[in-house]
């Protein structure tokens, strides 16, 4: 049986991490995917560390190695017009283009929805921006700090009177990229029925906004609520919070009062330490949360202090608290539990120390995820998309490389 | 009107909270049938949230979010006739949805194995929260503590300072995503190859997925990064800075030389820009902390907005950090309608977030508010499963259907 998506044929016009991750996952699941280039320079994340054998080149970029592998690789400059005229070439045959324009470049080089369409009308186009097709940002530019920001991920990170911190890295970008999956599954989806292509528009920005937060202007609207940064808890019932142990942090987080109870019945070893019980401040466990979090942090303090993320993990999971070490990398890339269930892959470059890379996200009984192909070098697959697949003449091939289009 | 891309498909929702009720959302808001499963005798906990305030369940915001579009029906599957009844209705559909620990579905006889026996080609969804196989498969987790144990928090916090944390449900709602995804993948599978199977999102795997940053800078160097703050060692400039007014910051990011060039315009070639410090981005990166404090000199004198302006207007990345208020008024996500009101019958509007994949020709959309407790159990039990109204009223004063 062939893969899901075998004979889907994806053209990926788009770099970092957005546009790439959603090709790793249509590729991972048998799709083509053809990730085209900016000649010399190539995709952005050639460039970030951290660099195998800690040499900067653009093949030993850790990140893109991760994202493009199993993908083919050509360079063009979709900028210049005779590029423009093999793009559209390419997209003739193609079922999916992912890019990343922005809508008035896309516009200006008449490589928008519209042009598309005509070249291919079961084209499916998904583009991915900052903030959309569409509205008086639409040509903003952007970076996960700032489309964070404005999605209100980051106003309620970090400590009341100091600066919003961003969630690490580029989740953000994540969110956008499986997102975009989803929505190719949903036109292909269509397709079968419709046979139509369609123009799908996705914002990096709403990602967060309606995906993410959206649900909290609801509640805003509804309620009034605010919710303003509160350093390391959240407000609501006591506890949902990160509180430091012996050997580092845990983090407490209790829906029910029955799994609270549990945990100050370990505490006070099998039964409600009597500090607790007597507290009437302590009944309720909203009204503690939210007034007398501080007090409650502070008398947990000794216990915890006395032991160790490992320990209290242990005790926590017998008694079915919910409780869990705040684990750093190390622990994580080593955990025996994820590495038995054979969670991260390995990338091995050209006799370098194999390195661990995320594996895939979901598994499935039935659909192959494998990613057999290593990311491609700039310009890998060029000779075969333009002269073998395309019909291009290698004397073309050749003015085009002197005239940088490819 | 074009046909929506799931209409025509079923799908069984057992799920509570956010994993699995947020991805049967997406498939709603894109038209299929998508009937959550409740029980009076344990509650959705959505629906008593922060933000509802009666003990009414049917007053919850966040649950009116999330389960728009969708269908409601009770029943007690501690009751084998409830079991009986909700294996009838999985045989006319498409895929079953769950988020319960590992074991509970097996408990209720329900597992993808009993599953295939009803129909053979049903597509199952579980969300485990570690997986279920491995050591730590029985470690109950929510959301937020997720990214405690997939190593998201301990990077979060002020720079070499304490741990402070996500503070959020960011891992479920991601698990959501990948869900949703992974549903239509087999969705398309069956369409091609005529079978069915069961797929897993083991939340934490699907977290890990998006963060591959510090598991390759693990994996390759074996270091493992701390408290972050908001530094990246790709950008000097990356910080959220104080502005003009109570708790107001602005995000400012530059990447190229030529931003840091157009930055320097927008803000007016002060001196300070010339000083060896900041002659190049790898010296800018060395003195960022200098560099941060002479921008908040400049950033403090305006509004967010302001600073946006200034700033995009040279093409630098900038943005206010928009809290719920600010979002609800943003010109740009007013325009881009990020919520749309619905009415509810027992709230009146409800103002929710809108569908998420925006798609030109079958966009999907909010045809009906979240469902009340039961409404819908006379259309599945009587309409799709053909039970009559005596039967169906036996059932509920058994409190099988409850």
């Amino acid at each position: 049986m062939d893969k899901t998506l075998a004979g889907i044929k994806v053209v990926e016009l788009a770099q970092f991490i957005s546009g790439p991750y959603c090709g790793l996952l249509l590729s991972g699941l048998g799709a083509d995917v053809m990730k085209i280039e900016e000649p010399n320079v190539g995709d952005i994340s050639r460039r970030c560390g951290p660099f195998l054998g800690d040499r900067p080149h653009p093949d030993r970029s850790g990140l893109f190695l991760h994202l493009n592998r199993n993908k083919r690789g050509i360079t063009l400059d979709t900028k210049e017009n005779a590029g423009r005229k093999i793009l559209l070439n390419l997209l003739k045959d193609a079922n999916v283009l992912i890019e990343d324009m922005a809508p008035q470049l896309a516009e200006s080089l008449k490589l928008d929805y519209p042009h598309l369409q005509e070249v291919n009308p079961q084209l499916i186009v998904v583009s991915i921006t900052p903030f959309g097709q569409t509205g008086p940002y639409k040509d903003h530019n952007a970076y996960a700090i700032n489309t964070s920001a404005i999605g209100g991920m980051s106003s309620i990170i970090g400590e009341p009177k100091r600066e919003p911190l961003t969630p690490p890295f580029s989740l953000g970008h994540f969110q956008t990229g499986i997102i975009a999956a989803n929505a190719i599954m949903f036109a292909l989806m269509a397709s079968r029925r419709n046979g139509t292509g369609q123009h799908i528009d996705i914002s990096e920005a709403e990602s967060w906004a309606i995906f993410h937060t959206g649900n909290v202007v609801s509640a805003f609207v509804y309620s009034g609520r605010k919710r303003k940064r509160t350093g390391h808890r959240t407000p609501g019932p006591y506890p949902y919070t990160i509180l430091p142990c012996k050997d580092g942090y845990v983090s407490m987080i209790a829906l029910r009062g029955s799994e609270w109870k549990r945990f100050l019945e370990i505490i006070g070893d099998g039964k409600m330490p009597e500090w607790y019980a007597r507290d009437e401040r302590f009944k309720d466990r909203l009204k503690a949360g939210m007034q007398y979090a501080d007090v409650l942090d502070h008398l947990l303090s000794p216990w915890l202090m006395a032991h160790t993320r490992e320990e209290i993990f242990i005790r926590c999971r017998e008694k079915h608290v919910p409780f869990t070490p705040v684990r750093n990398m190390g622990e994580v890339v080593n955990c025996e539990h994820l590495n038995q269930r054979k969670y991260f892959e390995t990338i091995e470059y050209q006799g370098e120390k194999p390195f661990k890379c995320p594996g895939s996200p979901v598994r499935f009984s039935q659909s192959l995820w494998s990613l057999k192909r290593p990311a491609p070098s700039l310009a890998e697959h060029n000779t075969e998309v333009y002269c073998d697949q395309l019909g291009y003449s290698k004397e073309e091939i050749v003015q085009w490389r002197r005239l940088n289009i490819i | 009107m074009s046909i929506l891309p799931l209409e025509g498909y079923r799908v069984i929702d057992f799920g509570w909270a956010a994993a699995a009720p947020r991805a049967t959302c997406l498939l709603a808001d894109m038209g299929a049938e998508v009937i959550k499963v409740e029980t009076r005798k344990r509650l959705d906990p959505v629906r008593f949230g922060p933000d509802n305030l009666t003990r009414d369940p049917e007053m919850d915001p966040l649950f009116h979010s999330i389960n728009r579009n969708k269908l409601s029906i009770l029943l007690d599957l501690t009751h084998p006739q409830a079991v009986e009844l909700i294996k009838r209705l999985i045989k006319i559909s498409d895929v079953v949805v769950e988020n319960f620990s590992p074991g509970v579905m097996k408990r209720f006889g329900l597992d993808y194995d009993m599953l295939k026996k009803i129909k053979p080609d049903i597509i199952m969804t579980s969300f485990p929260g570690v997986g279920s196989e491995g050591p730590l498969s029985d470690v109950v987790t929510y959301g937020p503590s997720l990214a405690g144990l997939a190593g998201l928090d301990s990077m979060v916090g002020y720079e070499n300072e304490r741990v402070l944390g996500m503070q959020q449900a960011y891992a479920d709602i991601n698990a959501a995503l990948h869900g949703a995804f992974a549903i239509q993948i087999a969705l398309y599978h069956r369409e091609r190859y005529g079978e069915g199977q069961h797929i897993e999102v083991a939340q934490i795997e699907a977290l890990l997925s998006t963060m591959p940053e510090p598991v390759i800078t693990y994996g390759m160097n074996e270091k493992a990064l701390g408290t972050l703050g908001n530094f990246t060692h790709m950008m000097a400039v990356h910080n959220n800075y104080r502005c003009k007014g109570e708790d107001k910051w602005v995000s400012i990011a530059i990447l190229t030389e030529e931003e840091w060039e157009a930055f320097c315009r927008a803000i007016g070639n002060p001196p300070w820009i010339k000083v060896e410090d900041f002659a190049d981005s790898n010296k800018r990166l060395a003195n960022r902390k200098k560099l941060d404090g002479l921008i908040s000199e400049w950033t403090i004198t305006k509004t967010p907005n302001e600073v946006m302006e200034i700033l995009q207007r040279e093409g630098v990345a900038a943005t206010p950090c928009e809290d719920t208020e600010d979002r609800f008024f943003d010109q740009h996500f007013q325009e881009r309608q990020i919520l749309v009101d619905v009415e509810h019958p027992a709230t009146g509007v409800d103002w929710i977030p809108n569908v998420i994949c925006r798609l030109s020709e079958t966009p999907g959309g909010i045809r009906r508010p979240a469902p009340l407790l039961g409404e819908h159990n006379d259309y599945v039990f009587g309409d799709l499963l053909g039970l009559s109204k005596d039967e169906i009223e036996r059932l509920i004063q058994d409190k099988i259907i409850f």
